[in-house]
């Protein structure tokens, strides 16, 4: 086990940390960014820019290389097989709609089914129900269970033959609750379906290994792992990506254009139109190494050591309802509560004027928010850099609530 | 950590105890009013006559501020006739945007208790909710 100073060090990496007298406990809407990212993306406008994969000219090349270095780094990050299977997008809900249409424009007829989790974030929601209308598929929910849990029986209760593909987040931002894609991945892949899993919320705080949990896509963003906004990524199976078509098609994406012919690039670049954000992908390099040289075994402790000590607090203070699973260990950093009769947006409102900042609302998850039960609920995320101390200054805010607003104790 | 004077009594007190949260027998205006962002949903219902409204009333959900907000306004606005209404919503909306002069902060009464929203834009919304729908069932009238 860490000692809680060993952490500490990194804090003072993060600018924004300094600049703000702030509890920052947003972590799962976006976190900081580390001097070191900050630095990648400026070393790269400052001495490595030019438009990559396309100037003959040797700074082009450097750009290039660059932008596939950080390619190969993300392909590594998470165990791919091959560089190629990372596809660089702006964000977690980008990846998401390129495989949807992409992938479900080929692929999705009438009468198949697309198994969706109650609990997915709304961009991996919102594009499969697109698509199904489309192409006259249907869109199936899978339950969970009140943990927050996708477990096999529940995903075998709604599996069919017709069922093409499984949509399923690795963490769900609401519940904070990490289900087993290994055994969901195979559960799918004995009925002849794809997995699609949602690392948006996994990804940024613990090892991931693709090949290792048989998942066939996987979407995340950078800017919720320390990396700038506009930087996300898709991971796809080689022969998948192979077989299907452009998602945005134009410049940079091609091999051959004629008016009448036209051959399109090889993945990974197939799927990457336009010119690039390679200053973004510098930027998640960076973030990549940060968290490698700090490594996931300590990151998930601390992590975890808040999440217990907060869900501890929350559960000693009257009229504290926690969402999901009472076990700190089930909660991946994120803990969401409702205050008995106080709206979640009088709740961060009020945490905010003692410089708390947490999320208030339905958290892009309102087919969750229904199952649940709830309008709107609040909710705590941390990251590694959060101590100790913000969360006793978060327990002792919230603790306060009710009285303030006149409901005694 | 100070200033705490947004969640004052007066605003509590209206939430919790809201004096015009109900719905009117026969109201001659009904009007809906959301605020997707907090998922604020007010019904405001008002029965006016000779340009006076008359009595007035609200049903719904929502944040604290949004409830607040509407009880205040309608303890301001009954009796007072439909111009009058609309000066003070005037004046009410420049408050929240930090506008308004100390006369007409005055005329404001309890409804100044809302006057630090200004220093809180995401809440603007929850506490015109109120006003607006005001507005617009005024502006059928
Ligand atoms: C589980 C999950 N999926 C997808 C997203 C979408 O991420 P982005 O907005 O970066 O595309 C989020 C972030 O809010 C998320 O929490």
């Amino acid at each position: 086990m860490d000692k809680q100073s060993d952490l500490r060090k990194y804090r003072e990496d993060f600018p924004l940390l300094a600049e703000w007298d702030l509890a920052y406990l947003d972590n799962a809407a976006t976190t900081q960014k580390p001097r070191q990212v900050l630095e990648a993306v400026r070393r790269y406008y400052e001495a490595e820019n030019a438009n990559p994969l396309r100037g003959v000219y040797e700074l082009s090349a450097v750009a290039t290389q660059v932008y596939e270095d950080a390619r190969a780094l993300t392909a590594e990050f998470i165990h791919a097989a091959q560089p190629e299977e990372i596809v660089f997008t702006r964000n977690a809900t980008e990846s998401l709609n390129l495989v949807a249409y992409s992938w479900g424009g080929a692929n999705l007829h009438p009468g198949d089914r697309v198994l969706v989790s109650v609990l997915e974030h709304h961009s991996n929601f919102l594009p499969w129900k697109a698509v199904a209308e489309r192409t006259g598929a249907e869109i199936v929910q899978i339950p969970c269970t009140p943990e927050g849990e996708i477990t096999e029986e529940l995903l075998r209760s709604v599996l069919t033959p017709q069922t093409k593909l499984v949509a399923v987040t690795q963490v769900s931002n609401v519940m904070g609750r990490k289900n087993d894609l290994k055994k969901l991945a195979k559960v799918a892949h004995e009925a002849g379906a794809l997995l699609m899993a949602d690392g948006a919320q996994s990804v940024p705080h613990m090892a991931v290994d693709v090949q290792d949990l048989g998942v066939d896509f996987l979407a995340f963003s950078g800017h919720k792992m320390l990396a700038p906004m506009g930087i996300g990524a898709l991971y796809g199976r080689k022969e998948l990506l192979d077989a299907m078509p452009p998602f945005l098609t134009g410049g940079e994406m091609i091999e051959i254009v004629h008016w009448d012919r036209v051959k399109y690039a090889q993945v990974p670049h197939k799927f990457e139109a336009g010119t690039v954000n390679a200053g973004g992908a510098a930027g998640l390099a960076a973030a990549i190494r940060y968290l490698q040289e700090i490594g996931f075994d300590r990151i998930e402790a601390q992590e975890q050591r808040l999440t217990c000590l907060a869900m501890e607090g929350l559960k000693q203070i009257p009229g504290i309802r926690i969402i999901g699973s009472a076990r700190p260990e089930d909660h991946m950093g994120i803990v969401t509560f409702m205050v008995e009769d106080v709206h979640p947006h009088d709740v961060a409102s009020i945490l905010d004027r003692d410089g708390i900042a947490i999320r208030a609302g339905h958290h892009c998850a309102q087919p969750l928010m229904d199952y649940l039960g709830v309008n709107s609920t609040c909710r705590a995320s941390f990251a590694f850099y959060n101590t100790e101390e913000e969360v006793e200054k978060f327990l002792a805010s919230v603790g306060k609530i009710r009285g303030l607003m006149g409901y005694g104790g | 950590m100070a200033d705490k004077t947004f969640y004052n009594e007066v605003l509590t007190d209206h939430n919790m105890h809201p004096l015009h949260k109900h719905a009117l027998e026969c109201p001659d205006l009904v009007m809906e009013g959301v605020n997707p962002s907090c998922g604020d949903e007010i019904s405001l219902q008002l029965k006016v006559e000779d340009g006076v409204i008359r009595d007035g009333s609200f049903v719904g959900e929502g944040c604290a501020i949004s409830q607040a907000s509407a009880d205040i306004m309608l303890d301001m606005v009954i009796g007072k006739t439909v111009e009058e209404a609309r000066e003070l919503s005037g004046i009410f909306l420049r408050m929240i945007q930090g506008q308004a002069t100390p006369e007409e902060l005055e005329r404001l009464e309890e409804a100044g208790a809302l006057e630090d929203i200004s220093h809180m834009p995401a809440r603007v919304k929850c506490a015109v909710l109120g006003w607006h729908t005001l507005d617009e069932a005024l502006g059928k009238a």
